[in-house]
């Protein structure tokens, strides 16, 4: 991978320590941010397998990765292609929407977004 | 307001002029029918995958070269997670760590006539998202995915504008320089160009930053300034009354003038930001670069200091002939035809046809008179076939038949009237006329020597040489 | 002539360009094997007769104008994770019950193109989440070896599929092991290329920078035939990379006499069943007297594969899967109270939950303050295990293991605990990680089960791995044994 000039980084917020245990209320908030409903009855059993899930991979933070890079992509040293720009697209719109669940007059619907 | 400073940072987001859409082949023209330009790469379908148009790369490079920016040999793009119906993949393919284009400056000019230096921190590439539509959907929201995928630069300032005026000279600034860039149309009113506005106040002379509102999609002149102002006065009220201001997104309503929140935006926004394993970095070497930068048109700072020094003109008229290309190209092809009346013809442009342009809501490009016939009519000034006055007429004779100058003149019989014996006649039969006046003038009231001009000038249908009638009439006058 | 079920593409491929029988009656044949195996083995989601039937016809009549391709006539599966045009594409989940795609994979329409003609498309784990195939909204798929037992997964209809001999090849993905963890417990061949070797488009996403198309097939000269067909650069897949196809099926029968073969150590450890260990190293034997020689080769940083991978791919899953909300196919949740409830309820109802599992993982992994200290991390432990593999590949030619520790185990042995499921792919998900070529080949059997060797090679080497792979198939016969009552 390319070493990347530290001008160009934007900043994260600071990583905090690796939890083990999650709580409830931290899948739910989880499962909020991934849009997922879970019952009362799937919350302990994501609580008790992400909480597992987390201890397995905690055994990286032992490994020692100073001044390694990290792997986005699988093959070394390949970069993006360009297309050219052309347009190659009809109106299928139609056809496309064969599978919406809720259309009308060609747009897709959803419950009234109040912004 | 006094004791406290503003400090604004603009985001603008301006939709590239591409054919084709950044990640798919979809046409990016506006106004089509619903969903008629979503491809299934902008629908998010299952399996698809982005591509990367070549064209949107370019016109970011050259938007960095043009503000003297640092183009990133190696880019990435990453994806932008949350949920939004006009969003299609769920997320949004943006630049993160890595943009395109970096640490740049645009120059605005202040009303003192200072030069400030504006900071950019940054350009990056991404897809615009859908629209939404309430509209006779009672209930519902219509989703138009048509804009989705169309090619954006967003491109982030310093916190480093003072005043909604100040960014307002900066957005116009930038507006003019995309349209000579030629990367975006700058239609404002169809989206293309617009920003939101973060917005923060402190205690004069403080050195940490306020807590800021961002006032989203801004998409006129006009609005950023007041949107800007309102919020100014809302923070500082709030500050003021012992409150604090909320970190937020708000939402400028134009038709009660005010910023209120987008509470459907501010429920935690945790954007999870990662490389797009889809897209291969984007690598540019020198010699792409170069290709870009053999591209660029002379910029507008360069092209109002050359047409300063080229012909003499002042800062403030090179700047105003230089707000947009077609405006200056069109100014120095009347100074070709005309080629000795340079600042002649700069009054002219700013004045008469920008006058014209504007009742008619013209672009620059549509003007009934040719930068060639203006510049005829140049001619016949500097000349003196037509005075200044008479011009005026001769020009809105132009507009309205596309006929030349000199066909107007001509035609009208315009020519202005030179031949002092031709002169000293009317001027005699004037005289003749008015007896009581004359006497009055002789006995000293010299104000009345502006009625004799103007009776010669009414007999002469105003086309006697003002300067030579001045001198005859004196001379007659006074006996 | 042996019966048609028998033969492997290759030997069908050959068949039908000669004639000696039709495209009509080999879809004739499998599609009744088909659907008489359905209610025991489960194998296929969709049937697609009507169609299969009208193709084997127009095949048919190319075949008698002499003017074929490859595997023009030659019936195929494509594993649910491939779109298909006009035939329903669900990835094994509640979410695309109803889901007809409106468009070919690559993968698909360029075996359309070589003549290829599919019957139907098989069951897998759902979204390609899962190592036992009982993870899939259309129920798990039985092991043809034993229907006790799980075929593995997630490209566990397809493996069966051709263990039993329902479809002499078809397609299958791989992101941890997919293909050749299925091809191990099933007794067959999978091949899993190169990342980048063959298109994604239209191979719906799990974890785009682990997922690629292979092949699942009975031999490694049928794998190479396909591959061939299958493989190349395509303009819509910015990863798939621009670089000429070799003819994999030419280069089959090159001596092995001085192959290097690297043994992987770490993958000779304490959780390798002694019994499948045993079977490993008689396979290495059959190398030797091949002419190939044996080192051992230590890549220390590949156990941690597994912490890797479950970072890795659940983030990466989690946003591939934000698309499926509703809005314009898929599951919708019935009356949504409003626009969240939308959301929430419809990914609630149409994921399973190891989908879910792994969504939230990678929610988590990636959000505000955990990404540097998981992903990140992740990625630069990735970065570590490629290099010992580039290490590896500098002294030897290919390196060779185990493709699973044990063999097929019994359906819900390992539902409960996610961990246990994870770590069956232990030996797998360093290719993956690595983007590197990797195939299972049968190589015996522990009692009844078989048991499957892993070959992996560098970069691109698949015509070395295949040409390895074919000449041990050429020195034993475990590739074409076929499970009882499927003969």
């Amino acid at each position: 991978m390319y070493d990347f000039p530290l001008i160009f980084r934007f900043p994260r917020p600071t990583t905090s320590r690796t939890p083990m245990a999650l709580t409830r209320e931290q899948i739910e908030s989880i499962a909020a941010l991934a849009r997922l409903e879970l019952s009362a009855a799937e919350l302990p059993v994501y609580q008790a397998s992400l909480s597992s899930i987390l201890e397995f991979v905690g055994a990286l933070e032992r490994v020692d990765t100073a001044n390694v890079t990290p792997m986005a992509h699988p093959l070394p040293g390949l970069s993006q292609r360009l297309r050219p720009d052309e347009v190659t697209e009809a109106d299928h719109h139609a056809e496309y929407q064969r599978n919406a669940p809720q259309t009308l007059a060609g747009l897709y619907l959803v419950p009234r977004v109040i912004e | 307001m006094s004791g406290w400073e503003t400090v604004i940072g603009l985001e603008i987001h301006a939709q590239l002029a591409t054919r084709s859409k950044i990640f798919s082949g979809s046409a990016t023209a506006y106004g089509a029918p619903p969903n008629a330009q979503a491809s299934l790469v902008d629908l998010g379908y299952p399996g698809v995958l982005p591509v990367l148009n070549g064209a949107a790369v370019r016109m970011a490079v050259k938007l960095g070269l043009a503000i003297g920016a640092t183009i990133a040999p190696v880019s990435i793009f990453a994806r932008k997670n949350y949920f939004y119906p006009d969003l299609p993949k769920g997320y949004q393919i943006s630049q993160y760590e890595l943009p395109i284009v970096a640490r740049g400056s645009l120059d605005i000019v202040l009303d003192d006539g200072t030069v400030k230096r504006v900071g950019i921190t940054r350009a990056h590439l991404e897809e615009d998202a859908g629209k939404s539509l309430h509209e006779g959907l009672p209930g519902m929201t219509g989703v138009d995915l048509n804009r989705a995928g169309t090619p954006l630069v967003e491109i982030v300032s310093e916190p480093e504008l003072r005043s909604a005026k100040e960014a307002v000279a900066y957005m116009k600034k930038m507006h003019t320089l995309v349209r000579y860039l030629e990367i975006c149309d700058g239609n404002m009113q169809e989206g293309s160009f617009r920003c939101d506005a973060n917005v923060s106040v402190r205690k004069s002379g403080a050195t940490k930053f306020g807590t800021r509102a961002e006032i989203k999609n801004l998409n006129s002149f006009r609005f950023i300034e007041r949107a800007i102002n309102y919020e100014v006065a809302r923070q500082i009220e709030l500050l003021e009354g012992g409150g604090t201001v909320v970190q937020e997104t708000r939402l400028y309503d134009p038709d009660k003038g005010e910023t209120r929140s987008m509470r459907s935006k501010e429920e935690a926004n945790d954007y999870r930001y990662f490389p797009d394993p889809d897209l291969l970095p984007v690598v540019l070497d020198a010699a792409f670069i170069e290709s870009v930068r053999a591209t660029l048109p002379e910029l507008p700072d360069q092209k109002a200091a050359r047409l300063g020094s080229q012909y003499g003109l002042s800062a403030y008229d090179a700047g105003v002939l230089t707000a947009s290309r077609e405006l200056a190209d069109y100014y120095e092809a009347v100074v070709r035809a005309a080629p000795a009346d340079a600042k002649l013809a700069a009054n002219w442009v700013m004045g008469e046809l920008c006058a014209a342009l504007n009742k008619e809501s013209l672009e620059v490009g549509a003007a009934r008179v040719g930068p060639a016939a203006l510049g005829g009519l140049m001619r016949k000034i500097s000349d003196q076939t037509v005075s200044g006055n008479v011009a005026k007429i001769v020009f809105a004779s132009m507009w309205s038949s596309g006929a030349s100058a000199e066909t107007v003149i001509e035609q009208q019989g315009l020519r202005q009237i030179t031949d002092s014996g031709e002169i000293e006649r009317l001027i005699d039969e004037v005289m003749a006329a008015n007896p009581k006046q004359l006497a009055e003038y002789r006995s000293g009231k010299d104000k009345l020597f502006g009625f004799f001009v103007g009776q010669v000038m009414k007999a002469t249908g105003g086309k006697a040489n003002p300067a030579q009638l001045n001198e005859l009439l004196k001379k007659k006058l006074s006996g | 002539m042996s019966e048609l079920h028998h033969m492997g593409l290759t030997e069908l491929a050959a068949g039908l360009r000669a004639r000696r029988f039709s495209s009509v009656e080999l879809a004739e044949v499998f599609l009744g094997r088909i659907e008489a195996s359905q209610p025991a083995l489960n194998a296929f989601i969709s049937v697609t007769r009507e169609q299969a039937l009208a193709d084997a016809a127009a095949a048919d009549r190319i075949l008698a104008a002499g003017t074929g391709g490859a595997l023009t006539g030659v019936p195929i599966a494509h594993k649910d994770l491939f779109c298909t045009q006009g035939v329903r594409t669900t990835c094994g989940s509640r979410m695309l019950g109803n889901f007809v795609s409106p468009y070919d994979a690559t993968v698909v329409a360029k075996l359309k193109a070589a003549g290829a003609v599919m019957l139907g498309k098989t069951n897998m784990d759902e979204f390609a989440m899962g190592s036992s195939n009982e993870t899939s909204f259309f129920g798990p798929v039985k092991n043809p070896w034993d229907p006790r037992l799980v075929p593995g997964g997630s490209s566990g209809g397809s493996a069966a599929a051709v263990a039993a001999r329902l479809v002499p090849g078809a397609t299958a993905t791989d992101t941890g092991g997919s293909i050749r963890q299925p091809a191990a417990l099933c007794g067959i061949t999978g091949l899993k290329p190169t990342y980048g070797r063959v298109s994604r488009y239209g191979m719906v996403a799990f974890a785009s920078s682990l997922d690629q198309g292979g092949t699942l097939t009975a031999s490694a000269a049928d794998a190479a035939l396909m591959l061939r067909e299958m493989a190349g650069f395509d303009p819509k897949d910015s990863t798939s990379v621009e670089r000429e196809v070799p003819d994999y099926v030419a280069a089959l029968g090159a001596p092995l006499e001085g192959l290097k073969i690297g043994l992987l150590r770490e993958f000779f450890d304490k959780g390798l069943e002694p019994a499948n260990e045993q079977r490993i190293r008689e396979a290495l034997k059959v190398y030797e007297s091949l002419g190939a020689r044996l080192t051992e080769v230590s890549l220390p940083n590949l156990p941690l594969s597994v912490p890797v991978y479950y970072v890795v791919a659940p983030a990466e899953c989690s946003s591939n899967l934000a698309r499926f909300d509703g809005v314009r196919y898929g599951h919708r949740c019935e009356n949504p109270r409003d626009l969240m409830d939308l959301y929430r309820r419809s990914r609630g109802e149409g994921f399973g939950a190891e989908v879910k599992r792994r969504v939230m993982t990678g929610t988590y992994v990636l959000s505000a303050g955990y990404y540097d200290a998981y992903y990140l991390k992740a990625q630069r432990v990735r970065q570590l295990i490629s290099a010992d593999f580039t290490r590896a590949f500098e002294s030897v030619d290919v390196v060779m293991g185990p493709t699973t520790p044990t063999p097929a185990f019994a359906l819900g042995a390992k539902t409960s605990d996610p961990i246990t499921m994870y770590l069956n792919d232990i030996y797998t998900i360093g290719a993956n990680l690595a983007g590197l070529p990797g195939v299972s080949v049968p190589c015996g059997f522990v009692g009844e089960l078989p048991v499957g060797l892993q070959i992996v090679g560098p970069h691109f080497s698949e015509a070395r791995l295949l040409n390895a792979a074919h000449a041990y198939q050429g020195a034993t016969d475990w590739h074409t044994r076929i499970p009882r009552g499927f003969a």
